[in-house]
């Protein structure tokens, strides 16, 4: 008997050690897992570090030949003329005419969609158009420089013959459809957000929908609907192939849209395509214009984050 | 005269229900006009020398396979780096982080990236990956890009997922004695599949059409042989597209708008697949 239950005791011990060793094993793949998720978590900062020392690198070359004042408001970017010039003002001029032009499209179109599938479509056919909406937006941006250059353009030409082929006004407006989802979608969002409770007591006011939208539940969402055009601005600056391929590769100091102009990021493509050799200014401009785009993104994406987390209303 | 005032308020408002459901309707109108050019150029041209051919100087000759395999080789090893990377972020960021600075700073970093234009991760490609680590022009640089690119949106998608698993699930997983490493792999991930191959779809489409980084890492718009490995010289899809659409001749036009419809279709391909083995999974786990 006795010796039975010391058998037992054993036994027990024996299970608890066994049951400590799987424990601290369990414990142990925790924290190796847990640190691996960490390092992973880290690659994220790991790229932004790699974005802004190969872009801030590389631009030390171009600004020891280029001082900074004439990168920043010299009027000529000729860098591959004999006596080339840097001045960023033309492709910055260019990126603006695409933007607004982007803007006169995305913004109207995208908020009105917002606001009629949020308040006024029904059910069913929010169901068809929200999808066929969003189909816009997974469209490649290389099919629709494609779309702006063989279709948008000669559009524009038979409207105004004096429209170049390569023109600003088509590549915006490519840029623009492409943004509406973008803007209606985040809009929508926002305009959801807002709870039923505002709606009924501006129906019970006597309001019909067109005041309720307009009047309480549009401003009711004004953050997120503005973050939306920030994000909007953001990413018809960084847009490529579409201004690459419909809106020339000229830069020029002008306001024309019906003219040929190059965007910041049309010319890193072109420059990157032709010949410039490792080392000449011409290879270090890409990176210095790259650093004026990176920063310019940068500070919009901050200001929507800023927009949203400031003036977020919690119903 | 009150009466009036109300029948005048309700015109507005129908009148303005007309009006926006009319500028919703041309968007939507927009992508039927993009559909309709694009398969009246390139449908014709559409044959089998068009899909196992090589890019030529002749629009007639000019065939797309390198391209496809370019892009097919770019897609899988985009998803072999982003997705595991991807979803250990998200992991750490759901299940094991702390509201400390260094959180909100990842997360802040991570809407940051997904802003940024994609041609400026080619920059940081063609910087680094292609010149300082010497992987050259090719298949690898370009992937390890698109990885990069990518990435913002494999996390927030997984994010979503994960933070959608119902808590009692962990609940009752710690519960019994388990980990969080245990109740992550067994309990978390399984029910978060579903959203987490949304987010890989995503990415797919996202990295299938994206040119611009790959302009950056100097990708080839005219080769004639296949690569051989992944550090290869290479070309893809949207670089053939570039390419067709920027030659004077009018033939080749309709040569990249045929590519188009290739590219789309592939892009309809993978988001079809990948709805169905999602609505598949989401009825296994109900």
């Amino acid at each position: 008997m006795f010796r039975i239950s010391a058998f037992v005791k054993d036994a027990k011990a024996d299970d608890r050690i066994k049951a400590q060793g799987i424990i601290s094993r369990m414990k142990l793949a925790n924290s190796i897992a847990k640190n691996i998720f960490l390092f992973f978590a880290m690659i994220s900062i790991f790229t932004t570090v790699g974005i802004i020392l190969s872009l801030f690198v590389n631009s030390i070359g171009f600004f020891q030949k280029v001082t900074l004042w004439e990168f920043l408001t010299g009027t000529e970017w000729t860098p591959l003329f004999a006596d080339p010039r840097f001045g960023v003002l033309p492709l910055i001029t260019g990126t603006l005419i695409i933007t607004v032009g982007a803007l006169l499209i995305s913004v109207p179109i995208g908020l009105c969609s917002a606001i009629y599938l949020s308040e006024y479509a029904r059910p069913g056919v929010r169901k068809v158009l929200k999808p066929l909406l969003e189909i816009l937006a997974g469209i490649p941006s290389i099919v629709y420089g494609f779309f702006a250059l063989t279709s948008i353009t000669p559009l524009l030409q038979k409207i105004l013959p004096q429209t170049e082929i390569f023109n600003a006004a088509s590549g915006s407006i490519a840029v623009g459809i492409m943004t509406i989802p973008l803007v209606s979608s985040l809009s929508e969002d926002a305009l959801r957000a807002v709870p039923d409770s505002l709606r009924h007591g501006a129906y019970a006011l006597g309001a019909t929908k067109l005041e309720t939208s307009l009047g309480v539940v549009v401003p009711a969402a004004v953050s997120g609907i503005t973050a939306s055009f920030v994000l909007a601005i953001s990413r018809a600056i960084g847009e490529t192939m579409i201004v690459a391929i419909a809106s020339g590769a000229k830069p020029s100091f002008t306001l024309n849209p019906l003219q040929s102009v190059q965007t910041m990021t049309a010319f890193i493509v072109q420059a990157s395509q032709g010949d410039n050799p490792h080392g000449t200014v011409g290879f270090y401009a890409l990176f210095a214009v790259g650093m004026v785009l990176f920063l310019m993104t940068l500070g919009l994406n901050i200001l929507s984050h800023h927009i949203v987390q400031k003036y977020r209303k919690e119903y | 005269m009150e009466r009036d005032f109300l029948r005048y308020r309700k015109l507005k408002n129908s009148l303005f229900h007309v009006f926006i459901f009319i500028i919703t309707c041309i968007a939507v109108l927009v992508l039927v006009w993009l559909f309709y050019d694009i398969l009246k150029r390139g449908i014709p041209w559409l044959t089998k020398q068009f899909f196992t051919g090589y890019p030529s100087r002749f629009p007639r000759k000019a065939g797309v396979l390198p391209g496809l395999v370019g892009s097919v080789y770019i897609i899988i090893l985009t998803i072999i780096f982003s997705v595991p990377t991807g979803l250990g972020c998200a992991i750490y960021l759901e299940e094991y982080a702390k509201n400390s600075p260094l959180t909100k700073f990842i997360k802040i970093n991570i809407s940051n990236l997904a802003g940024t234009p994609s041609i400026v991760y080619g920059l940081l490609g063609f910087a680094v990956f292609v010149t300082i680590l010497k992987f050259g022009r090719s298949i690898f640089s370009a992937a390890l890009t698109m990885s990069l690119v990518v990435l913002p949106i494999v996390i927030v998608a997984s994010q979503e997922a994960i933070r959608s698993v119902p808590q009692f699930l962990r609940h009752g997983s710690y519960a019994l004695g388990a980990t969080k490493w245990q109740t992550i792999r067994k309990i978390v991930l399984p029910a978060a599949f579903p959203g987490i191959l949304t987010g890989v779809i995503l990415s797919v489409s996202r990295a299938l059409g994206e040119t611009a980084p790959l302009v950056m890492v100097g990708a080839f718009a005219s080769t004639w042989a296949l690569p051989k490995s992944v550090m290869d010289s290479f070309t893809a899809l949207p670089i053939l597209i570039y390419d067709w659409t920027g030659r004077p001749q009018a033939d080749f036009k309709d040569v990249a708008a045929a590519g188009i419809i290739v590219l789309m279709g592939l892009l309809l391909t993978t988001n079809a697949v990948a709805i169905i083995l999602r609505n598949k999974f989401q009825k296994n786990i109900e």
